[in-house]
């Protein structure tokens, strides 16, 4: 319950705060403490991955995000919009409508937590029998996430930037059209090569996976 | 224990991360309440996984797939933001009107009819 606690009240002071970079250290707080949740709901490996994406991967990219987009360091008052009054009254019908429900629903719903089931190898064997269409299914998008990714943070090809820039700078047209012929050769090299890379990681992935469902 | 702490806990950051989304102005931002929310729907799932003893963990294995999709959703989205921070020099996202559609242009704050205003300055100032 304190870690339930714990994690609302970080997760306030994530949408409350005037400083962005607290913001994101306030959300490792927030998920460290679900993290903990799940612990208490004895689903460790569910708790770990948790750690490992969420704390680990996600947040250093939503500061690797920060960084990039040159945000103010330090104070500043215009991180809340203009109809934040609004946003606050529809949250507070979204949370009053659904504890309502919630409270009235499961009322005298009580869970005996013991040992069940959310250790590695138990969620290996569920993961490898049970879903494993889904779980390939999921490699594919990750794989065209990351092509995505890529595709779009890549600055030397694409005909839409192209565009945006001509349209934006008056640059004219031919000069354009000649830079994006010459450029989607070496873009095409490129989709290959990060297609191939990530299929090798996909791949060790997925074996290192099986190894612990074996373990 | 029961199961509604769980439960509430998991209403209340979903309804934090709503906040967040309608409230807050920097994109980022935005996209750390999406994650809010994505991680309320995990305790739910995870919960109810644990009360129901599925017997294929289908909770369990849905989080586990949720926080894939969050991973991704994130790679994406910040690589969203930067290109609109490339070509626009902001990620404000009340400053993002192009899309608008015609007759509404009630600015409130965004920075779009300042050029005008700078140059009558400028002539009052001479």
């Amino acid at each position: 319950m304190l870690l339930g606690v714990v994690a609302v009240g970080a997760g306030v002071l994530v949408v409350t705060t005037r400083q962005l970079v607290h913001a994101a250290l306030w959300l490792v707080v927030s998920f460290g403490a679900l993290a903990g949740s799940y612990l208490v709901l004895t689903a460790e490996f569910v708790a770990w991955v948790q750690v490992l994406i969420y704390v680990g991967a996600v947040i250093v990219l939503l500061l690797f995000g920060i960084m990039l987009t040159r945000a103010p360091i330090g104070r500043s008052d215009v991180l809340d919009s203009g109809n934040r009054w609004a946003a606050l009254a529809v949250a507070v019908a979204t949370a009053g409508v659904l504890v309502t429900v919630v409270v009235r629903g499961f009322r005298d719903a009580y869970v005996p937590l013991k040992a069940s089931g959310g250790t590695a190898g138990d969620m290996g064997a569920s993961v490898f029998r049970g879903w494993v269409l889904p779980f390939e299914v999921l490699s594919v998008l990750l794989l065209a996430a990351l092509i995505g990714a890529i595709v779009l943070s890549r600055t030397d090809i694409g005909a839409a930037r192209a565009d945006g820039d001509a349209t934006r700078a008056g640059i004219d047209a031919s000069r354009t059209g000649g830079d994006a012929a010459g450029t989607d050769i070496d873009a095409a090299g490129a989709d290959i090569d990060a297609a191939g890379t990530d299929i090798g990681a996909d791949g060790g992935e997925r074996g290192a996976d099986t190894k612990e469902g074996e373990a | 224990m029961h199961i509604v702490y769980p439960a509430i806990v998991a209403a209340v950051l979903f309804s934090v991360g709503v906040y967040g989304v309608l409230a807050r102005r920097n994109a980022i931002l935005v996209l750390m309440s999406v994650e809010l929310m994505l991680n309320a729907v995990n305790l739910n799932l995870v919960a109810f996984d644990v009360w129901l003893r599925d017997r294929l963990h289908g909770g369990q294995v849905l989080t586990l797939f949720t926080i894939v999709i969050a991973a991704a959703e994130v790679g994406l989205g910040l690589a969203i933001i930067l290109l609109v921070f490339r070509n626009r020099q902001t990620i404000d996202v009340d400053a993002l009107r192009t899309l608008r559609e015609e007759g509404t242009a009630a600015e409130p704050v965004a920075p779009q009819p300042q050029p005008p205003e700078a140059e009558a300055a400028e002539e009052v100032a001479q």
